[in-house]
């Protein structure tokens, strides 16, 4: 799996302490295992299966996905402005591949 | 240009048997003692045994869902989120969907508070409880029910 | 019926009114106000709108070089944000050199093979649905105006007959459900006036951002008539009458339909 967009939302600026809400999009079909195709084949399940963020080097949050995750998801969660540094977003689908994404934050 | 005819374009095939498929899911969907049997014994296993208590998790979803293949949710657990007290992981559970764990968010302190906003999949009309693990060991649960219809101007026809 | 028809076309020769004029609805109402509140609010909030992603791959295809040339769209356009800005809104149009009727999807095409030297995106390609997405959205908010006059009559002309016209084993119109029945219920949807102001959309349905000939696609099965190809003559001269028929609505690509 190539690097799949995605899409990240938080402030880039934010006073020590205070508690941000980042949002997050990632482009992938989610595909269930459950569908046929024209033919009648079966499409087989294809999903992203977890979703971590560090944040200076330390997970602040992870997400475990099923087939039930809708298309493209998204995740919106909160986490302290500690410190300026840097947070890493990974997706990992089941076949183990990863998209991973940087995002820096400046605490004041 | 020339025009092209895209992998997505329906089949006559497809879109007879999708028809079939949504007749025959909603005909079948009547809450079954299995599914409730299937969420209770998810739960159970979770929570090692342990009963949940109700309260503390508010779980945020639209009363009328047009389309099963994106609801809105969004959780929240009253927790000071502080490292003596927090929130370790939400769990969302359907009740009809073929896999009842649909989604697993784990928190630690540093989420500041315990809300987590996400898009999900119903397979139909259903209860969907959100449950919750604390750093202490008990666990709470909140749900909600949708009722999830589907439109008529569909590609399945 | 024939009783009916007679009075209407007496009406129009009284009053000497444009009969196309009385054809678009008097109070145009956008796609989204047919959608649920969820739909609504998600489209509107630019940060939760899946839609979004497409945009955002687009912005990055436009600086990309592709084809014998090396070109990327910026190469010869410049900043996408300030060259695009209402340019899709002025679309569909006539091509000046091949006096053909284009779309924001033909004009990528076209740019790609005379241009780039590079083959032109199929329709529904994540790519033409990224491009598209990308530069419609930089129209968010313009007004809408199309050329319906000169070249583009003819293309007008066709397009509206096919909206008027019956079609597929329900032998039913565009118009008598966008027009006739607007605000009612037809199982689980609301029939709207069935404007395009908000396409490319992400459509709940397909799990995806889709384009506005895929959606007529849509109502063509739906009618059970025959389903035309992506880019087809036919589904172009609808899309151009579409685009006038909105009046003054604003445009609200990327929206999120049902």
């Amino acid at each position: 799996m190539a690097q799949l967009p995605v899409r990240i939302i938080l402030p880039s600026t934010a006073k020590k302490g205070d508690i941000i809400e980042i949002k997050t999009l990632i482009q992938h079909a989610m595909e269930t295992g459950y569908r046929r195709d024209d033919v009648g084949k079966p499409i087989p399940r294809d999903i992203i299966t977890t979703f971590a963020v560090t944040y200076g080097g330390v997970e602040v949050f992870k997400a475990d996905f099923n087939q039930g995750v809708a298309a493209n998801p998204y995740v919106a969660f909160t986490t302290i402005a500690t410190e300026s540094g840097e947070l890493v977003f990974t997706w990992l689908d089941e076949r183990g591949a990863a998209t991973i994404e940087r995002r820096k934050v400046t605490v004041s | 240009m020339a025009p092209q005819q895209s992998k997505y374009a329906p089949s006559r095939r497809k879109v007879i048997a999708s028809g079939l498929a949504v007749t025959t899911a909603s005909l079948l969907h009547s809450p079954t003692r299995a599914e409730v049997e299937e969420l209770t014994k998810t739960i159970f296993e979770i929570t090692r045994g342990a009963l949940p208590r109700y309260g503390r998790v508010k779980l945020t979803l639209p009363e009328l869902a047009e389309n099963g293949n994106l609801v809105s949710l969004l959780v929240n657990v009253d927790s000071p989120m502080t490292t003596d007290d927090y929130v370790k992981t939400i769990y969302i559970l359907s009740e009809k969907n073929p896999l009842v764990i649909v989604a697993r968010f784990h928190l630690t302190p540093r989420a500041g508070r315990a809300r987590v906003r996400s898009n999900i999949r119903l397979a139909t009309t259903q209860q969907v409880v959100a449950l919750a693990e604390m750093s202490d060991g008990t666990f709470w649960q909140g749900g909600s029910s949708v009722i999830v219809t589907l439109a008529a101007c569909i590609d399945g026809g | 019926m024939r009783y009916k028809l007679g009075i209407c076309v007496f009406v129009g020769v009284l009053t000497g009114a444009d009969v196309a004029a009385q054809q678009r609805p008097a109070t145009p109402l956008p796609g989204s106000v047919f959608q649920s509140p969820e739909a609504r609010a998600m489209q509107s909030d630019d940060t939760s709108n899946p839609a979004m992603l497409w945009v955002e791959k687009g912005r990055s295809l436009w600086t990309k070089s592709d084809g014998a040339t090396g070109k990327s769209c910026a190469s010869c356009h410049g900043d996408l944000q300030t060259v695009m800005k209402g340019v899709a809104a002025r679309y569909p149009l006539v091509d000046q050199k091949s006096k053909t009727l284009m779309n924001i999807e033909g004009r990528i095409n076209n740019c790609r093979t005379d241009h780039q030297q590079a083959p032109p995106l199929p329709y529904e390609s994540n790519e033409l649905l990224s491009l598209t997405s990308a530069i419609t959205y930089q129209s968010r908010g313009d007004v809408r105006l199309v050329g319906i006059d000169g070249a583009a009559e003819p293309f007008f002309t066709q397009g509206r007959a096919l909206f008027e016209q019956r079609q597929g084993q329900l032998n039913l119109a565009c118009v008598q459900c966008h027009d006739g029945q607007v605000g009612r219920k037809l199982r689980g949807d609301t029939v709207s006036q069935g404007q395009t102001h908000g396409w490319p959309a992400y459509r709940l349905e397909w799990q995806s951002m889709g384009s506005l000939h895929r959606r007529i696609r849509s109502c063509s099965i739906g009618v059970r008539a025959e389903v035309l190809p992506y880019g087809a003559p036919s589904y172009l001269a609808l899309e151009l009458y579409l685009a006038w028929r909105g009046g003054s609505l604003p445009m609200e690509s990327p929206g999120v339909r049902r």
